[in-house]
């Protein structure tokens, strides 16, 4: 595309159907301690 | 209406994502101004807007582009709601261990009241500590990974029942075929070399809290006496992170970070991080201040100044990347191919379903900063979870059932925020904190600059 680059292969849509195995770890949503969002988190998988 | 986009510039870069795919777009500026009209189905008056400003074959041409994005489900991806892989009920897989609710230090903005979170100072025994674990591997049912954290107040008080515990737990790992992944935050006064050579041997993933420049975490972080912190914990730091490196450090699925809070009076944080940088800290993180009616807080006035601060950070953090001297930090990383699935995003930290602080007396709470709020207790690890309710309404307490999140753009991203803010500035855990929102989207922003800018990067040097 000319006007477009898309930088990743979305995978969002896919992980309603494939997701929830809940192996991955905590994420801290708060000013403390580990203080990880779940945007940056990785699957564990 | 529930936004599918957002869109953003820095630094000449115009950046598109859509929100129910987590697709990144780069886009050209034309197309940045498309999008303020273009809904998917109105094609004309998108050119009838910027006829005057682009050639229209340009305009119609982009359009063709939009459209082989929507159908490849990358822009105005459908709407996403609870799927069926989002259980129910939550499984704890997660606890906290208040070992020790006692400090040698005062942090002025310390959330738990100098560590005791407003009870008696007191410490864990080792028999409350080995019956949380017993908890968790209970609770924890068919979950093999399962974290145990211990905190505080300040951990390394209590490593009478730190070692015990973990003694417990790994024994516990051979009966049970769990893996317990262990990690402490310790502000790092007693972490000498016995106390490191211990936690190294053990595989303890490490949090380490320091401020960033040194008059900045002297002013906020002194000890009882009212001394600096500064030069004592540096020097301790720099040796355990010196301690874990080499040899099969890599492969221990173990981490050591640097983590520091930043308040009204540093809103120049950028030098503090580059100050942990300097000091020869690679793995940061640095986070906002949470406080209501402090002269530390950040305030709404505030935010302009945060987000000029989170540019500044950003562009400091590629141009020592340029050079060859990068460092990682925790909020700028961000996997856009491979992030958490559906179900997890709306799980977000999981406080009260997935997680929950075990108080030194073996007192549940949702989390680590409920201790001490009566309202949420949720038991104890003697009688197990009494109140259920609370369980099931932080699990329920997720993006698409908070009306403030589930129309924002970053609701996959933070996952509604933290539920013990919400609490603290509104009593109430479906609405959000907002100034901790505004923060947050921004870093989302940086984040994503900065996963697009480096994908970029390696495409070109892919030729």
């Amino acid at each position: 595309m000319k006007h477009i680059k898309t930088v990743n292969k979305p995978s969002l849509q896919s992980t309603v159907k494939t997701g929830g195995c809940g192996e991955c770890q905590a994420s801290c949503q708060s000013a403390c301690k580990t203080s990880c969002t779940v945007g940056n988190q990785v699957c564990e998988k | 209406m529930k936004a599918k986009i957002h869109k953003f510039e820095h630094n000449g870069q115009y950046i598109l994502l859509d929100v129910n795919s987590g697709a990144v777009h780069v886009i050209d500026k034309m197309i940045y101004e498309m999008m303020d009209t273009f809904d998917g189905t109105n094609d004309e008056n998108v050119v009838a807007a910027l006829k005057d400003r682009y050639p229209e074959a340009d305009l119609r041409e982009a359009l063709e582009e939009l459209h082989e994005l929507m159908t490849m489900n990358q822009l105005f991806a459908p709407d996403i709601d609870v799927p069926p892989t989002f259980r129910q009920t939550g499984i704890i897989k997660s606890i906290c261990l208040m070992v020790a609710q006692d400090c040698n230090l005062r942090c002025k903005y310390c959330f738990g009241d100098g560590g005791s979170y407003g009870q008696e100072r007191a410490v864990m025994t080792p028999e409350v500590g080995c019956k949380a674990i017993d908890f968790l591997i209970e609770k924890s049912g068919p979950r093999k990974h399962c974290e145990v954290d211990f905190f505080g107040g300040e951990p390394l008080m209590n490593m009478k029942t730190v070692k015990a515990v973990t003694a417990y737990a790994r024994a516990k790992e051979k009966e049970t075929g769990k893996k317990f992944k262990l990690t402490m935050t310790t502000n790092g006064i007693l972490l000498n070399d016995a106390n490191i050579k211990w936690l190294n041997d053990n595989d303890f993933s490490l949090v380490l809290s320091l401020d960033g420049r040194k008059e900045v975490n002297d002013a906020m972080r002194p000890d009882v006496g009212g001394h600096g912190s500064y030069d004592r914990i540096v020097k301790n730091f720099k040796k355990c992170i010196a301690s874990r490196k080499g040899g099969d450090w890599d492969y221990r699925g173990v981490y050591t970070y640097l983590r520091g809070t930043y308040t009204h009076n540093n809103l120049d944080f950028t030098k503090d991080v580059l100050s942990m940088h300097d000091a020869g800290f690679d793995i940061l993180s640095l986070e906002p201040v949470v406080l209501k009616d402090s002269p530390y807080a950040i305030t709404e006035e505030d935010l302009p100044r945060v987000r000029e601060e989170y540019d500044r950070l950003v562009d400091a953090y590629m141009q020592c990347r340029k050079e060859g001297r990068g460092f990682w930090f925790f909020h700028f990383n961000m996997d856009l191919s491979n992030g958490p699935c559906v179900a997890k995003r709306l799980s977000g930290c999981g406080a009260g379903h997935e997680y929950v602080a075990v108080a030194e007396n073996g007192d549940l709470y949702p989390c680590h900063q409920f201790v001490g709020r009566d309202k949420y207790k949720l038991g104890s690890i003697f009688t197990g979870i009494t109140d259920t309710k609370w369980p099931q309404y932080f699990r329920e307490s997720h993006v698409l059932n908070k009306p403030k999140c589930r129309d924002c753009w970053s609701r996959f991203f933070c996952s509604g925020g933290c539920h013990a803010n919400a609490d603290l500035f509104h009593g109430n855990i479906r609405e959000p904190y907002e100034i901790g929102c505004e923060i947050q989207k921004k870093r989302l922003e940086c984040a994503i600059y900065v996963q697009a800018m480096q994908q970029l990067e390696k495409e070109e040097n892919n030729g």
